[in-house]
């Protein structure tokens, strides 16, 4: 097993560069989840909405395109960050400051 | 229109291709070659079956009663799967470091390996599974009446039935078969997951065709699609926003918590990195499954008479078109969502099932306990195979008792929530090292109960289980009990009233539980050791010393993991000790090491409780938990220099350890040696002297003058064969002996032996089997033969059986020809294992043995020079023997 030195305060820009990845990759699931639940400020059907005066009901097919919309940016953005970030099975978060 | 058998004709056709693709998959594993089977495509599309035959049917029906909710369902899975660097991946690396098979393998095992947590989660997954499955059924089953009422009958409840039944048999014999095929140690299937692989392309595949036919066929493009969904009944946007939200959470953590996708997701997952891949490829799948519900379902609602059911829009739309082959495919694809759903997810439970069920009630009722057990791996086989019997059972009778009336959405969601009350203790589990056992407990055992009397009882309708005056003015009148209205809040949605409080106080009770309780000192180092993954996957230990012998670990081991791969473990851990043979020293590191492979095969609980009865309780010392504390420790600990200077040095000293005792052994032995050739020289030497004595002074009947003759020819004899065992060993030793090689089989050698080992009647019984004899052997034979003989002889000799009987097994192991020598007498204790090679040992008193304890050390040498070696072959319930010689020398016989 190797051993492991104290985790460095300041790291190489290439490490510095795969931490900030990780934090993206942490992030997305939460900004996704965000624009998911966006649709519930719309005016709706049901009349239980804030009740703007002269708000007209969203129609599904724009809600669809919306949600769809957001679906494939959530994908093309996990697509990006897969090839950049690499759960290395060997390196412990400690680790990653190796060249 | 089409005809009925044309698709039954389909579907067996399908089944078939199916069995031949895991087939072949099963064939291309054994022969090495996995490397396309285990790419992150497969991976990821075997995550597929989270998309059941509900998503096929049923999103279709959702999507024609509720509108855009359907969307929920995915919309979950995939926020959890793009976040798979807070939780999956976690799982997964969890999954591999500690070996487990099941969700409730997970939860028993980062809480002490508790039988009863993992227990309590088996009986949740099979509450919660068995209506899903019932789904599965009930759907292949409608669509088939779909088909055959086109031709002019309906189908009664009986064809219905019997229907069902066939598809359960039909799916309970392909799961046995590439389910429970072996007892792998790291519990992967890769029959099964090619064949849910390929399902997961034809769903795929026929939906899409469905939708397309639907968008470009029915509606005429895009832009007239989105005109006709304008002027549909489910136009407009009207989600409740509770639902929205409340059904998102329960579909993402469901897709954590179903036992068939922690099988695909953790357990089957075979790289870490293939989760990448996966990461945004399975939220793609699952965007592709829902693109085109809302197409079909409007198309539906629009072509087909008002009343027909909605659930079935995928296949009657294009029936309806008279599009008889695009209905078939579409058949096709609900056929493989139910089928691969039910295939893992069976498996799923029925490995959490004999694992942590029946397993430990069987090893509980036999008082022995897993040392004189048999062999276990039968009965695990047994039990998983009766477990799926079990399981798609139970689904068949729910299909029967409920009568397949309710929508598939509402019994999929009630099923999800069930299943979900594992979620606190599993994410608390994960990532608090607080989580105590009994707060994982109360946490479950308060949320099912919620889920059970809020949810899954009132399903059955009122006054089925629940009376119609419980349901609206609550048990005994108590009005904050209302099923559906817990505490006075009414009107909430029966689903989210459910997840809200079940969670609520699920999580309460876990943290409440784990706050006040205090947990063992296993559940401490198992807490650190999930806890932390990342940071020291190496781990704790959780055994300390132990009273363990290293043979009865290996009786047991062999009894799970099969002879072959348990010898070669421990052979491996010896080795790397640095010492030979099949015995390692029993140190915490090989004890933990043996306990994860076992929990591959049997779930951790079982086999620490297995390896439990061996250690007898010495388990966690004080100082192992201050190390587990203590943070700085361990990071002195894992300081690679120290450790492996220590490692060294402790392999040394290992050494030279056993070299000294050895040493000290035989240098008592030759002081004993040196006493007994000498009082072995003086016993023959007196006889002769004192019987020459008498003969020289005369004066007898020559009858007697015979006899004394005869003793002095005796004991001359004696003292020969101790002289020429003395001479042919030392010449042996110097390596002055020539071979002289010969060819011949070695049925006649051992008949030869066998002959010459001079056996008494009533005595010893020899076994073999003939048929495995039929080697020919290029090498010295009447060498060879004396090592048979000699191993015969030993049998006859000390073999304490009061029916002594001697088994002579001839097999292949890792390119050399074995001869094994078992005989069923008391065995040969492992103090005395070292010596028996040594010359000059021997273990009984002389006197009964006649030799002088070099037979053995001859057999070594005379193997040696043969290029082979002899060693002792601990547990096999006596003394045995392997003799192993070079493949060079033997070929089989034409």
């Amino acid at each position: 097993m190797a051993g492991r030195p104290p985790p460095p305060v300041f790291l190489a820009s290439a490490s510095y560069r795969q931490r900030r990845l990780r934090d993206a990759a942490r992030l997305l699931p939460v900004v996704g989840m965000v624009l998911f639940l966006v649709p519930l400020l719309w005016p709706d059907a049901t009349g239980l909405s804030i009740p703007l005066v002269d708000a007209e009901p969203v129609r599904n097919s724009n809600a669809m395109i919306y949600l769809f919309l957001v679906w494939i940016g959530l994908v093309a953005a996990a697509a990006l960050l897969s090839v950049f970030l690499r759960s290395d099975p060997e390196t412990p978060p400690g680790g990653e400051d190796r060249p | 229109m089409l005809s009925f058998n044309l698709l039954i004709v389909v579907a067996l056709g399908y089944v078939a291709f199916l069995f031949a693709i895991a087939f072949a998959a099963e064939r291309q594993a054994a022969n090495g070659s996995k490397a396309w089977l285990r790419s992150p495509l497969v991976y990821t599309l075997s995550l597929s079956i989270y998309c059941t035959a509900w998503t096929f049917y049923g999103a279709v029906g959702y999507a024609a009663r509720s509108g855009l909710e359907y969307l929920t369902i995915y919309l979950g899975p995939t926020v959890v799967v793009i976040g798979w660097w807070w939780v999956v991946r976690k799982l997964v690396r969890i999954g591999r470091a500690q070996r487990i098979t099941s969700i409730a393998d997970l939860i028993s095992s980062r809480f002490g390996k508790s039988t009863a947590l993992g227990v309590l989660v088996t009986i949740i997954a099979v509450a919660a599974a068995t209506p899903y499955l019932a789904l599965q059924l009930q759907s292949v089953t409608l669509s088939f009446a779909v088909f055959a009422s086109a031709p002019g009958h309906d189908w009664g409840a009986s064809e219905l039935n019997g229907a069902a039944l066939w598809v359960a048999a039909g799916l309970a014999i392909f799961t046995i078969i590439f389910g429970t095929r072996n007892l792998d140690a790291n519990e992967r299937h890769y029959g099964v997951v090619m064949a849910i692989a390929f399902e997961a392309v034809v769903k795929l595949f026929a939906l899409l065709a469905v939708g397309v036919f639907v968008v470009w066929g029915v509606a005429g493009g895009p832009g007239d699609m989105v005109k006709m969904i304008d002027a549909s009944p489910i136009a407009l946007w009207d989600q409740n926003g509770a639902r929205w939200a409340g059904l998102t959470f329960l579909s993402g953590a469901a897709l954590l918590c179903l036992p068939r996708m922690f099988q695909v997701l953790v357990v089957e997952n075979a790289d870490e990195s293939h989760l990448a891949t996966a990461s945004w490829a399975f939220p793609l799948y699952l965007l592709a499954m829902s693109l085109f519900v809302v197409p079909i379902a409007v198309a539906g609602l629009a072509l087909l008479p008002p009343g027909s059911n909605p659930d079935l829009f995928v296949l009657t739309v294009p029936l309806s078109q008279g599009q008889g082959g695009l209905a078939i495919l579409s058949f096709l694809g609900g056929f493989s969502s139910a089928t691969s759903m039910v295939i893992v997810a069976t498996i799923a439970l029925s490995t959490m099932v004999s694992n942590h069920i029946v397993v430990p009630l069987w090893l509980q009722s036999r008082s022995q306990g897993a040392m004189m057990s048999g062999d276990v791996r039968a009965v695990v086989l047994l039990a998983r195979r009766l477990s799926i019997v079990g399981v798609l059972g139970l689904g068949y009778l729910y299909y029967r008792v409920s009568g397949g009336g309710a929508a598939l959405a509402a019994i999929g969601l009630i099923s999800f929530t069930g299943v979900v009350q594992i979620l606190p203790a599993m994410l608390g589990g994960i990532f608090w090292r607080g989580a105590t056992r009994w707060g994982a407990a109360a946490g479950l055992i308060t949320g099912t109960a919620i889920w059970v009397w809020s949810l899954f009882l009132p399903s059955f309708g009122p006054d089925v289980v629940i009376p119609a005056q419980v349901l609206a003015h609550g048990p005994w009148g108590l009005g904050w009990l209302r099923p559906q209205a817990l505490f006075g809040i009414s009107g909430l949605d029966p689903v989210v009233h459910a997840v809200l409080w079940s969670m609520l106080l699920n999580a309460t009770a876990f943290m409440m539980g784990s706050i006040v309780t205090f947990p063992t000192p296993l559940e401490r180092l198992q807490g650190a050791q999930i806890v932390n993954v990342f940071e020291h996957s190496p781990g704790a230990r959780a055994w300390a010393q132990s009273a363990a012998e290293a043979e009865d670990l290996l009786i047991m081991a062999q009894r799970i993991l099969g002879p072959a791969e348990a010898q070669a473990i421990f052979q491996r851990e010896a080795l790397e000790q640095g010492k030979a043979g099949y015995l390692p020293d029993v140190t915490p590191g090989f004890v933990d090491l043996l306990e994860r492979e076992l929990a591959g095969s049997v779930g951790a609980a079982t086999a620490h409780a297995m390896i439990g009865q061996l250690i007898e309780g010495a388990s966690v010392s004080v100082e192992d938990l201050i190390r587990v504390a203590d943070e700085a420790a361990q990071i002195m600990e894992y300081s690679s220099r120290l450790e492996a200077k220590s490692a060294e040095q402790e392999r040394t000293a290992r050494a030279l350890r056993e070299a000294n005792a050895k040493l000290t052994a035989l240098s008592v032995q030759k002081d004993a040696f040196l006493s007994q050739i000498s009082h072995e020289l003086r016993t023959p030497m007196t006889s002769i002297r004192s019987f020459s004595e008498i003969l020289r002074d005369g004066d007898m009947t020559p009858s007697v003058q015979a006899k004394y003759a005869g003793i002095i020819h005796d004991e001359a004899l004696r003292l020969t064969r101790l002289l020429d065992d003395l001479l042919d060993l030392s010449v042996l030793e110097n390596g002055q002996v020539t071979l002289n090689r010969q060819t011949g089989q070695l049925r006649e050698l051992l008949d030869r032996a066998q002959g010459a080992a001079g056996l008494r009647a009533g005595g010893l019984t020899i076994r073999r089997r003939k048929g495995d004899e039929t080697l020919v052997l290029t090498t010295d034979l009447d060498r060879l033969t004396q090592v048979f003989i000699n191993l015969i002889a030993n049998a006859q000799k000390y073999c304490d059986a009061p029916r002594p009987e001697l088994r002579i097994v001839v097999g292949r192991a890792r390119g050399e020809v074995v001869v094994d020598f078992i005989d069923n007498g008391e065995g040969i204790g492992s103090e005395h294992q070292q010596v028996i090679f040594e010359k000059f040992s021997r273990l009984t008193d002389h006197g009964k043995a006649g030799g002088a304890g070099l037979g053995l050390a001859i057999c070594r040498e005379i193997m040696a020079r043969l290029g082979g070696s002899i060693a002792y072959l601990p547990g096999q319930g006596g003394a045995a023997f392997r003799v192993s010689l070079p493949a060079a020398a033997a070929m089989a016989a034409e």
